[in-house]
């Protein structure tokens, strides 16, 4: 389709400022449409990309609907059992223990089936850093109820809203680890607005570098949203992210050098 | 006087439509299309030359399909 | 010669582990073999040769510590017994089907559930015809004496990484906790990062320029791919029933009878072939040392040159019917095993033998 707006005179390549980094593997991805799990991926890579440590990084994906992640990030990868990657990121370092470590989770692999593999690695305070996509519900498969996902939130296993008496409540795991000493930064995350994947990418940015000074483990929850799960459109997801997902799972650092933040009073602006 | 001017090149075969880079766009440079690309998405595209290259768009597309470039313009 | 030292079973493992250049040990208490890692950690091989040991929240991060660390093309290794090896099937068969080097020894208790601490052989099942998902099998060895114990951790180790799949030490609780002398063999280096590198391209152990991403899974969305990996499984199978089988024939010449019989079962039919042939019983023994690949020919063989044969072990009866696939039906197999823990003696076996096999 012909661009009628196109001003090819300055499509030269020494006026890019932003393009997809080739550490995302040239295909298309799987998520769908206005999934935050796409960004993530990109925000990951070029920290990766940025700091030249492609040949000394090992990464370890979920099951969930970044399974496929090992396809589309151009770095060494290892696939897990489900809710394993910690375990996995563990053996890793201990072995590898000049190379940068990660695992990328989602809500189930990370707080219902990995609980105790995400405890104790943060626990033990292995060197590594754990991303958490937060999006409140099991995605890939087919949208049932996470240890994340909000009281009164429909799922196609809550169909009727969360109820809290006979599920439990949902279950802040990154409050959780963030009191292990073991933990040595938590920050909480997200990518739906510019200035947010900003701060994301600064946030990964900074748990990569604190590899390097083997400080303990880095947390770096991302909440996103899942438009699929949720029924919206992705634009109406991430405002229902803003207002129903934000205020209970709060944006901004949590622990910075080891010390857990005092919770503000107001919330940073943007 | 030099300005800047900035424009934006989407991959519309691998837009998937999801209309988030329109909200992060602060010059309403960018509309969906009416017609669909291969794979049945209607797709970003330009529909005006505003552009600044601010790059916000680039930044939130969970597929990474806008690529952005920026130069100095000197104009009359 | 190499050294020689008396010590228990479960502590010849990990020494052997440790001179066999092992990467890193994951593992989880539980009776009767917490002596591997506790061996492990007073030794402090970090120290000796750079290798890692870890004590696991549970078998199930065990199991997938060795995923994860095999995945890099680390050598590495776990141990537990039953019930924790149940634990790990999910992450054994995942081995299998990313097809990952690994060693994993069970030091078998009687079952089933939390069952006793007390030895069995009741994994037999569960180590031979898969005891995880899927097609799989693992190269299992079940060694009858701690010299074997050693020796088959070198042995696994070589052949895990050979046919790039997990090897299971099947062995038992009286095996583990008895004391015997050892001849240790001596220490074999730890490879190098970069020999790692080299000796195994397919690992995910970060990325160089020059070639494409590695990524170690076992998904295949597709079936058409994913029984591809199922066909390159299955040959690897069958280039091990050709080449990996071992076994140990002892007074098989001018048997009339026959015993076949695994790890600790094996020790105890030894003393049964003196008491029987002190009463002129002619019988001999047959004993497996891969239980997979099996040695169905070479027990068919002798098997079927005898009037009887007795299949000692302690379960219910679960080599018996892999013996009975071997030999076939010309010959009368029958079964005789002590369960949950108890170990048959010698003259509970030659009892049997004379019942169900001679007299029966």
């Amino acid at each position: 389709m012909e661009d009628k707006f196109a001003k090819t005179e300055i499509h030269k390549p020494e006026n890019i400022v932003y393009k997809r980094t080739d550490l995302l593997v040239d295909r298309p991805l799987s998520y769908c449409p206005g999934c935050g799990h796409g960004t993530s991926h990109r925000m990951l890579m070029e920290v990766i990309e940025e700091m030249d440590i492609t040949e000394k990084t090992i990464g370890v994906s979920p099951v969930g609907c970044s399974v496929l992640a090992y396809d589309f990030l151009n770095i060494d990868m290892l696939g897990a059992a489900h809710g394993r990657a910690p375990a996995l990121a563990t053996a890793i370092k201990r072995m590898w223990p000049d190379h940068f470590v990660f695992t990328y989770q989602g809500d189930g692999d990370l707080a219902a089936i990995g609980t105790a593999e995400t405890i104790h690695a943060c626990n033990r305070g292995e060197n590594i850093t754990i991303i958490f996509i937060n999006n409140g519900i099991y995605g890939m498969t087919g949208g049932q109820m996470a240890p994340t996902t909000l009281p009164g939130m429909r799922s196609s296993t809550s169909p009727y809203g969360r109820d809290v008496p006979t599920m439990g409540h949902p279950l802040k795991i990154t409050e959780l680890i963030a009191h292990l000493p073991g933990v040595h930064y938590v920050t909480r995350q997200a990518v739906h607005t510019p200035n947010a994947v900003r701060k994301t990418k600064k946030a990964i940015r900074k748990a990569f570098e604190l590899q390097k000074e083997n400080k303990g483990l880095c947390f770096i929850e991302i909440v996103s949203n899942c438009n699929s799960g949720w029924k919206m459109t992705p634009v109406q997801s991430n405002k229902w992210m803003e207002d129903n997902m934000f205020p209970f799972y709060q944006l901004g650092d949590i622990k910075v050098d080891g010390k857990l933040v005092e919770k503000k009073e107001q919330v940073e602006k943007e | 006087m030099a300005k800047i001017k900035g424009d934006i090149v989407i991959n519309t075969e691998r837009c998937k439509g999801c209309e988030v880079c329109i909200a992060a766009c602060p010059f309403t440079v960018i509309q969906m299309s009416k017609e669909v690309n291969s794979k049945g998405y209607h797709f970003a595209m330009k529909v005006n030359d505003e552009c600044t290259g601010c790059t916000n768009c680039a930044l939130v597309c969970p597929d990474g399909v806008i690529t952005v470039y920026r130069a100095k313009v000197t104009t009359e | 010669m190499g050294e020689l030292r008396l010590m228990k079973g479960n502590e010849a493992v990990a020494e052997a582990a440790i001179r066999a250049g092992c990467d890193g040990y994951f593992g989880y208490p539980i009776t009767p073999q917490s002596e591997v890692m506790e061996y492990l950690m007073a030794e402090k091989p970090f120290e000796r040769t750079g290798m890692v040991v870890l004590q696991a929240e549970s078998e199930v991060a065990a199991i997938n510590m060795i995923y994860g660390g095999a995945g890099t093309g680390k050598m590495v290794m776990t141990s537990s017994s039953s019930p924790g090896i149940s634990l790990m099937q999910e992450g054994i068969s995942y081995m299998a089907g990313a097809e990952l080097p690994g060693l994993i020894v069970n030091i078998v208790r009687g079952g089933p559930g939390l069952g006793t601490i007390q030895p069995s052989q009741a994994d037999y099942f569960q180590a031979v015809k898969g005891g995880g998902h899927g097609d799989y099998k693992l190269l299992v060895l079940a060694p009858a004496s701690v010299q074997e114990m050693c020796d088959h951790v070198k042995l696994g180790f070589d052949k895990a990484f050979q046919y790039r799949t997990p090897v299971m030490i099947l062995s038992d609780g009286a095996i583990g906790q008895m004391m015997e002398k050892v001849v240790l063999f001596d220490q074999i280096p730890r490879r190098t990062d970069a020999e790692v590198v080299a000796q195994c391209p397919w690992a995910s152990n970060g990325r160089p320029s020059t070639r494409n991403h590695n990524i170690i899974t076992s998904l295949d969305l597709d079936p058409a791919g994913q029984e591809r990996v199922n066909l390159k499984l299955q040959a690897k199978y069958k280039l091990m029933e050709e080449n990996e089988v071992l076994y140990e024939e002892i007074q098989c010449e001018d048997a009339e009878y026959l015993f076949v019989a695994f790890g600790l079962s094996a020790r105890i039919c030894q003393k049964a072939i003196d008491l029987a042939r002190a009463k002129g019983i002619k019988v001999g023994l047959f004993r497996p040392i891969t239980l997979f690949p099996f040695p169905a020919i070479e027990v068919s063989n002798v098997g079927n040159r005898v009037k009887g044969i007795l299949v000692v072990e302690m379960n219910a009866g679960q080599m018996i019917e892999d013996v009975k696939l071997s030999v076939g039906c010309k010959v009368k197999i029958e079964h005789f095993g002590r369960f949950g823990g108890i170990i048959p003696s010698p003259d509970e076996v030659v009892y049997a033998l004379e019942h169900k096999i001679i007299g029966g």
